[in-house]
């Protein structure tokens, strides 16, 4: 089976946030930049894991510019077989990422396409849903578990107050969510072999701008903390009603 | 105990020494930290307060390629060059010197001397399975009478037939009570240094641990014994010629630890900077008293003259020219510049510092063993003394 899974980068998680031009665009100066999570440690993984046990590939593809090759290669240690990174800049919206991530996906011809459910950075949830209409095929959104007989998948969503079992047969498009599978931490061997793996460059096909962001905002700033002396009872009530409105 | 400020831990690059670094060498150092984030940091402080060790680690740094990476790789070495190999004991020590002495002793004073000296056939024997960590290995060199001089060693060895009988104690020996094999140093009947291979299965061979100590307690350590161990021709190091062989292997472990040094002297700033911007006294954040910032500044400072140091003796020794009296330089001030951090950032840190809530006293008692190890502060500012003197005041 041809497995596609889709990598996005996103901030490490200690960075500080900060916007420039009228705070319309992400400030990138100084940032780390890893795999985001949901695509590396569930979609990743669990596509690697079918792979060893059924046989078959994992291609992973990047839109992006060329400073992501070091955060591919990333997944390349991990595991998957090769790369495909499609030189778009940061500026494509949504339907420009997933207009190209599914020209790669239909000229692959891959079995099953795999992403996280969303990003850590901007949280769309946007791309999985795009891919597989414009690929014309179903798609399995918030995954938890994705068992493989031979063309037919089982599939666990987690919905509200329960679990909802899918069943399906390739090619579709599924989106992963934490329970997939479990981190897999690349070793040296790993990151020695990545070196050498294939790392495709494709051009981005242009495609219309669909949305456009007008304006980031910060959450507003944290408070200071109130200390409240411990016989001072009614003053930590009145605050609590009036103030933090949370009895 | 959970130290708070770990998972958000990111290193300090204050002269952007990463722009000289491969990407292949990033790319090592986060799976490193990753591994350490996910797999160590939260037992280290339990591990360290319990003193127990996880003979399991072992295995899990075979895994992770932490043992022998500058080992070439047709010998299940990583064959990686030591400025990586810098970088990985510099992310092991951030965690503990303890994990970090482990992945140390194995690569520089087991696999590095067999590489360097051993036959075709020990290489081909012993390094694949040190390499995953399914053998352990220890170093015995440090004697109970002899540990600055170890050419004073009382270790012997008498020729019979068919090899040696070898006699005598090691002391201080990281992971000797569970070693699979010793790499040993003992003088044969012309006083000449010679290295043996000791297996764990020979007759008049033991190991007892050493109890109670105060610092390295992540890390086991105990003696070597030798009564009449017989040792096979094929145990002996072919060419290992004389005390240079043993202090070829400290070397490289030394030019290690100066790494580490740094790892365990980052993991203190973390903690301090972080606590310092988070508590309140008079109301204001502690990173708000210039006496606060007097201490991160110098501790950022003396971090960053250390990482210089350590890599430009890694481009020396990569390019074949490092000298040992530079190494010790780097060991020395690395270690020295440690210790000082750990100490002063536990006073920002207060009571709170005590605890194992946050990782400076054990960084200091671990440091205060690796001070000591690997040649003794006082040795190595005495091997600087003598290299620019040119006269031994040993």
């Amino acid at each position: 089976m041809k497995f596609l899974v889709c990598i996005s980068l996103v901030p490490d998680t200690t960075t500080k946030i900060s916007f420039v031009d009228n705070d319309t665009k992400f400030n990138n100066d100084k940032v780390q930049w890893i795999l985001n999570p949901y695509d590396e440690w569930y979609a990743l993984v669990r596509a690697l894991e079918l792979k060893e046990a059924n046989g078959g590939t994992v291609t992973v593809v990047n839109v992006g510019p060329a400073a992501n090759d070091q955060v591919i290669r990333k997944a390349l240690a991990i595991g998957a077989d090769d790369a495909i990174r499609i030189d778009g800049s940061d500026d494509l919206d949504s339907y420009g990422i997933a207009a190209n991530i599914a020209a790669v996906a239909k000229e692959g011809a891959y079995d099953l396409v795999l992403l996280g459910k969303e990003t850590i950075s901007y949280n769309g949830s946007n791309i999985g849903g795009m891919v597989a209409e414009i690929l014309g095929q179903p798609f399995i959104s918030y995954a938890t578990s994705l068992d493989l007989n031979g063309n037919t998948a089982k599939i666990s969503r987690e919905i509200e107050g329960g679990k909802e079992i899918v069943e399906a047969n390739a090619p579709f498009v599924l989106s992963a969510a934490k329970g997939m599978a479990e981190q897999r931490i690349p070793n040296m061997k790993g990151i020695m072999q990545a070196k050498t793996k294939p790392l495709k460059v494709v051009p981005a096909t242009a495609t219309p701008t669909l949305t456009s962001t007008v304006k980031y905002e910060l959450p507003p700033a944290k408070a200071a903390v109130k200390l409240i002396s411990p016989d001072n009872v009614e003053e930590l009530v009145t605050l609590l009603h009036n103030e933090a409105k949370v009895i | 105990m959970l130290n708070i400020y770990a998972q958000t831990y990111s290193g300090f690059d204050y002269a952007m020494i990463d722009e000289l670094l491969t990407e292949e060498q990033i790319n090592i150092r986060q799976s490193i930290r990753a591994w350490i984030n996910r797999d160590i940091i939260s037992h280290i402080e339990d591990w360290a307060q319990n003193a127990t060790f996880h003979p399991e680690i072992m295995q899990q740094l075979g895994q992770m390629g932490c043992l022998g990476p500058h080992i070439p790789k047709e010998y299940g070495g990583g064959g990686l060059d030591t400025i990586t190999y810098g970088i990985i004991m510099q992310e092991l020590e951030r965690a503990d010197s303890g994990i970090r002495s482990c992945a140390s002793v194995q690569s520089s004073l087991v696999m590095y001397p067999i590489w360097k000296f051993g036959s075709e056939q020990q290489k081909q024997k012993f390094l694949p399975l040190l390499s995953t960590g399914e053998y352990i290995g220890s170093f015995g060199l440090t004697e109970p009478n002899h540990g600055s001089n170890p050419n004073g060693m009382e270790c012997r060895v008498k020729k019979v037939q068919g090899g040696y009988l070898l006699n005598g104690n090691k002391m201080w020996i990281t992971n000797s009570p569970i070693c699979h094999l010793a790499v040993v140093w003992a003088k044969d009947e012309n006083n000449y240094v010679i290295g043996l291979i000791v297996e764990r299965a020979m007759q008049g061979f033991s190991t007892p641990t050493i109890h109670e100590k105060w610092s390295l307690r992540t890390s086991i350590t105990g003696e070597l014994v030798f009564q009449d161990v017989f040792i096979p021709e094929e145990n002996i190091l072919p060419n290992a010629k004389g005390l240079k062989a043993p202090l070829s292997c400290l070397s490289s472990a030394r030019y290690g630890i100066s790494w580490g040094a740094i790892g365990a002297a980052m993991d203190c700033l973390h903690s301090a900077l972080e606590y310092s911007k988070d508590r309140y006294q008079f109301d204001k954040p502690l990173a708000a008293f210039q006496l606060t910032q007097k201490r991160l500044a110098e501790f950022i400072t003396e971090i960053t003259q250390a990482q210089l140091l350590s890599f430009r003796i890694g481009q020396l020794i990569n390019s074949g020219k490092a000298t040992p009296a530079q190494i010790s330089m780097a060991k020395r001030n690395n270690v020295e510049m440690a210790l000082r951090i750990a100490r002063e950032s536990r006073q920002i840190c207060g009571a709170m510092g005590i605890t194992g809530a946050f990782p400076m006293m054990r960084h200091a008692m671990n440091l205060e063993s690796v001070i000591t190890y690997e040649g003794t502060h006082e040795v190595h500012l005495l091997i600087t003394g003598m290299d620019i003197t040119g006269i031994n005041a040993f």
